[in-house]
């Protein structure tokens, strides 16, 4: 994204700029056209959008694409809001893949969602009272038709074991039509459903209990078997609590988000429940996580300092390289360059894990002829490791970058360090680099910011590995923070949603208070060179 | 566990995708190739589509399998479709997405009818409310009881069982004509092929770069020790984690002289492993069913075996069941119940089932019918001395840690039982 802003849309685009062309009116019609076909095609967008958010019932998004699109062709048919057409696009974007991700991640820091409370709580008490109900042990199994009498409601034609038929619970005998097992499948005065005329009330069938004789109520799941059930677990509504038939446990619902009972033990499924600030506070006081943050800390910053440092300086001694003007083949280079870029990152992580293996490795088995060097499993060589593979992965991009600001910088500037007597050297050291940083240093403060939660390029190159046996948690030598929130709460017994959020709300307050202080910086470069 | 990076990341990818537009009510669309069989003639009484850009395909059963299930019971829902006169649709996800995407569905109450599903998942599906128990009926005595046992929880039954799958000694005859009578005479005949360059890897028991417990499961066992004690009812009891024990720490001790005598390497992973068993270069491998028939492609004459034991008792591998379950919030209920235990448990379609995926299956009379075949028979005798994988939470808590101080005692990075020691600290902590 940072590309386009820097001028890498340039890249290939001979100074001086393209012309304007000198009469605005002669294009006027055609990008009139062009304006209102492709607001047309917004528009339609839109409503499709606005159609499906209906039928959903999805009040929040319909509200947003109805709002939005109502500005955009405000904006875009009127004459009067000329900066807004140009920042829209990216504002609406960063509403939606942004900010909105960030407050709803923030939301749910404030909650146990999670394995256990995923749901909300009717339907947590609907399941968990479905689930409660259990066939009678040994009791015998009835073959069933579902039938309709003349009221239209639905009836249990059951054939027990030994062949007695009811009907919801009475017993039959006239009009009782069998198959050749001996299955009652019809009675006189009564329609029998099949199978696709039961989809439609199925809710009906589901819900059906005759009760039969003292141990519990007659049910079918399929329409064509039927069995004895009770209920294990009673609901109060009043007092919200469900009493366990059998023993008369009592287990009430509680702020964590189950029906919990005296002695502690719980009914699952549990619900989504609001637990304030308890998420934050179990960061920061847990003391298994106090050592290890410190030092993942420091880790997390070096390695996107040296991410970013490796990278950019890498990127920008080849698009030094390649910008000889003349040089043949530049283009093939360029493109060369690129590739790494262009392979799906976690895809070139894993080759690199797989060249990098101590034992069957490329790099020790070929390339070093058979040594041993403990790429991925020692602690630094780890470390360097993945700073190797990051650097694979990220130069690319700087190259990138650099090449086209390379390009922005006036020749003139150039010629007139030539006359001044400057040396390559100089003329890099004060001319060069400082108008390159004008304009990539907010791009090198983005990608400080990337590699700080990269990971991607952890978590496939070593999985955070070598792991440290002797850390209070599970950890591992290149564990960056976001990696280790990743273990910590997905690495127990089940995933903690909430408390994810928590931590990762804390990261983006770091990385965010890192960003600003360096885009801080990069104005008062600006304002000194430009 | 045999879940690769890959699917495991991308599940979890999705699931942050669909926390993070989880406001929208939008679940995470399986890479979903539905193929609608039907309508059928004649049905007249469709239930109306559901409403809203819902994920689940348009139709009265929609089921989600994987790629190599999806065509059989496509085949099945089909007759299904035509006698009953309804809808069926199959999705077709990577079976280790299904889980997750399961929950995640469920979160907004959508999803399919039905999935097929490993039992192990269901400490995940029943704290989340994402399955509904089944009623088989009399047909429960049609299926062996181990099957049954694995998909049941807290007392209740969550699926039709279709296979029965553990691992087992994978041997290339050309290279070891005679199964190993006991893990030392493994050892000395994998190392004597190594010296004499008959074969590059001694034994495919693959580790990764975060250890695998699931593969080395037989071998600890071996030893007397074991993950979870077992409670009464003879389900796992996670207060009782045995893997420090006196048997598990001699694991520990074994573990560093093998990796010493380089029978085993902390650097083997699966592709490794593979590669040099179906190219001949590997006498033995440690795996499951799902290798089977690459290595018979592969033109290796392979014999499959019990796991011999090392520490004197008996090689239990973990035993995994695979059934069809039923979604909680199935919009059908009625139809996919009919269709998994009325249709699906019947002998001529778990027969069916079989000729496709060939993993042992878990209806009796059906795996009488095949168990002439030496490769089901060598799985079978493995498994029957097999211990089911415990589908409790707390068993999330174990992977990470287990799989770690196996393959630090490899690497050799301190003392073994330290670092078994180290380990299950970590995970008594973590279950809490």
């Amino acid at each position: 994204m940072g590309l386009t802003a820097t001028g890498g849309g340039r890249l290939g685009v001979r100074r001086p700029r393209r012309p304007r062309p000198a009469d605005g009116r002669t294009t006027s019609v055609a990008a009139l056209a062009g304006k209102i076909v492709l607001l047309g095609a917004v528009n339609a967008l839109a409503v499709f959008g606005l159609l499906t958010s209906f039928a959903a019932g999805d009040w929040g998004i319909f509200g947003f694409v109805a709002i939005s699109t109502v500005i955009a062709d405000y904006v875009y048919f009127s004459k009067r809001v000329a900066a807004g057409k140009y920042l829209l696009p990216g504002l609406l974007f960063l509403l939606v893949f942004q900010v909105y991700i960030v407050l709803h991640t923030v939301a749910a820091a404030f909650t146990n969602v999670g394995d256990g409370h995923n749901l909300d709580k009717p339907r947590a008490l609907e399941h968990i009272l479905a689930v409660s109900e259990k066939r009678v042990p040994d009791s015998p199994l009835y073959r069933v038709a579902v039938v309709t009498g003349s009221g239209g409601t639905l009836e249990l034609l059951a054939t027990d074991p030994a062949g007695q038929v009811t009907l919801n619970g009475e017993p039959v005998t006239a009009g009782v039509t069998r198959d050749s097992t001996g299955k009652a499948t019809a009675l006189d005065g009564y329609r029998t459903l099949q199978l696709r005329d039961l989809t439609s009330r199925q809710e009906e069938v589901l819900d059906l209990r005759v009760p039969l004789g003292t141990q519990g109520a007659l049910r079918t799941q399929d329409g064509a078997t039927g069995f004895l059930a009770r209920p294990a677990l009673r609901h109060d509504p009043a007092a919200d609590t469900l009493t366990d038939v059998e023993n008369g446990q009592v287990y009430r619902a509680s702020a964590t988000g189950y029906y919990e009972a005296a002695d502690g033990t719980h009914l699952t499924p549990g619900w989504t429940e609001n637990v304030g600030f308890d998420n934050f506070a179990r960061v920061l006081t847990d003391t298994r996580l106090r050592g290890p943050f410190v030092s993942v800390f420091i880790w997390t910053f070096v390695f996107a300092a040296l991410s970013v440092l490796f990278n950019f300086a890498l990127g920008l001694l080849l698009a030094l390289a390649l910008n000889k003007p003349g040089m043949k083949g530049r283009n093939l280079y360029r493109s060369l360059l690129v590739l790494p870029y262009a392979v799906p990152s976690f895809l070139s992580a894993l080759v690199w894990t797989g060249m990098l293996n101590q034992t069957f490795g490329f790099v020790n088995q070929t390339l070093l002829g058979g040594a041993d060097v403990p790429w991925l499993n020692d602690p630094w060589l780890a470390k360097g490791s993945v700073l190797l593979v990051n650097l694979w992965l990220g130069f690319p991009y700087m190259f990138l970058v650099c090449t086209g600001a390379l390009q922005a910088i006036p020749t003139e500037l150039n010629e007139a360090a030539k006359i001044d007597g400057a040396g390559p050297w100089q003329h890099f050291r004060q001319v060069t680099l400082p108008l390159l940083l004008v304009s990539t240093a907010p791009l090198l403060v983005a990608a400080f910011a990337f590699n700080f939660n990269n990971f991607t390029v952890i978590y496939f190159v070593t999985g955070g590995g070598p792991n440290i046996p002797e850390a209070p948690i599970t950890l591992g030598s290149t564990d960056l923070l976001i990696s280790m929130v990743y273990k910590i709460a997905f690495g127990g017994a089940g995933r903690e949603w909430g408390f994810a959020s928590a931590m990762s709300a804390l990261i983006f307050v770091i990385v965010a208070g890192i960003s600003a202080f360096g885009l801080r910086r990069t104005r008062s470069l600006e304002e000194t060179y430009s | 566990m045999r879940l690769s990076k890959v699917s495991t990341l991308a599940a979890g990818v999705t699931l942050l995708l669909t926390a993070g537009c989880g406001g929208g009510g939008e679940t995470a669309a399986p890479s979903a190739a539905a193929t609608t069989t039907g309508p059928a003639p004649g049905a007249t009484t469709i239930v109306e589509p559901t409403d809203g850009p819902v994920k689940r395909a348009q139709a009265d059963l929609v089921i989600w399998a994987d790629d190599t299930r999806s065509p059989i019971i496509q085949k099945i829902a089909q007759k299904f479709a035509t006698e009953k006169g309804v809808q069926v649709a199959v999705q077709q996800l990577e079976f280790g997405d299904i889980r997750d995407n399961l929950v995640t569905a469920g979160q907004a109450g959508e999803g399919p009818d039905v999935v097929i599903g490993a039992h192990d998942w269901l400490g995940k599906l029943v704290t989340n409310g994402a399955v509904a128990p089944i009623e088989l009926g009399d047909k429960t005595s049609q299926f062996k009881e181990v099957a049954l046992k694995a998909l049941s929880y807290d007392g209740q039954l969550y699926g039709l069982p279709y296979a029965i799958e553990n691992i087992a000694l994978f041997r290339n005859v050309a290279l070891a004509p005679e199964a190993p009578k006991d893990w030392n005479a493994l050892m000395d005949n994998a190392l004597k092929l190594v010296k004499e360059k008959k074969a590059t890897v001694p034994l495919g028991l693959q580790v990764g770069p975060e250890g695998d417990p699931y593969h080395f499961y037989p071998v600890h066992t071996s030893f007397g020790s074991g993950i979870f004690a077992t409670k009464p009812d003879g389900s796992y009891d996670p207060s009782q984690l045995l893997i420090d024990d006196a048997g598990g720490l001699e694991f520990a001790k074994a573990l560093e002289s093998w990796s010493k005598k380089k029978l085993l390497s902390a650097d083997l992973t699966l592709d490794i492993a593979k590669e040099a068993f179906n190219t001949g270069k590997s006498p033995y491998m440690i795996t499951g069913p799902w290798s089977t028939e690459d290595a018979q492609k592969a033109g290796i004459d392979l014999a499959v075996d019990p796991i011999p034991s090392a520490g004197g008792k008996p090689a239990a591998p973990f035993v995994g069941v695979q059934g069809f379950m039923i979604s909680a919030n199935a919009k059908n209920k009625l139809v996919a119940n009919d269709f998994v235990v009325n249709y699906l448990g019947t002998p001529e379609v778990m027969k069916e089932l079989y000729d496709t995926g060939k993993r042992p299956p878990a209806m009796i009379s059906v795996y009488d019918q095949v168990k002439g075949d030496p490769i089901i028979a060598g799985f079978g005798a493995a498994g029957d001395i097999g211990q089911p994988l415990p589908s409790i939470p707390a068993m999330d808590a174990v992977w990470t840690e287990y799989g770690h101080a196996e393959r630090d005692i490899l690497l050799g990075k301190g003392d073994p039982e330290k670092l078994m020691k180290q380990a299950a600290e970590k995970i008594r902590a973590k279950i809490g």
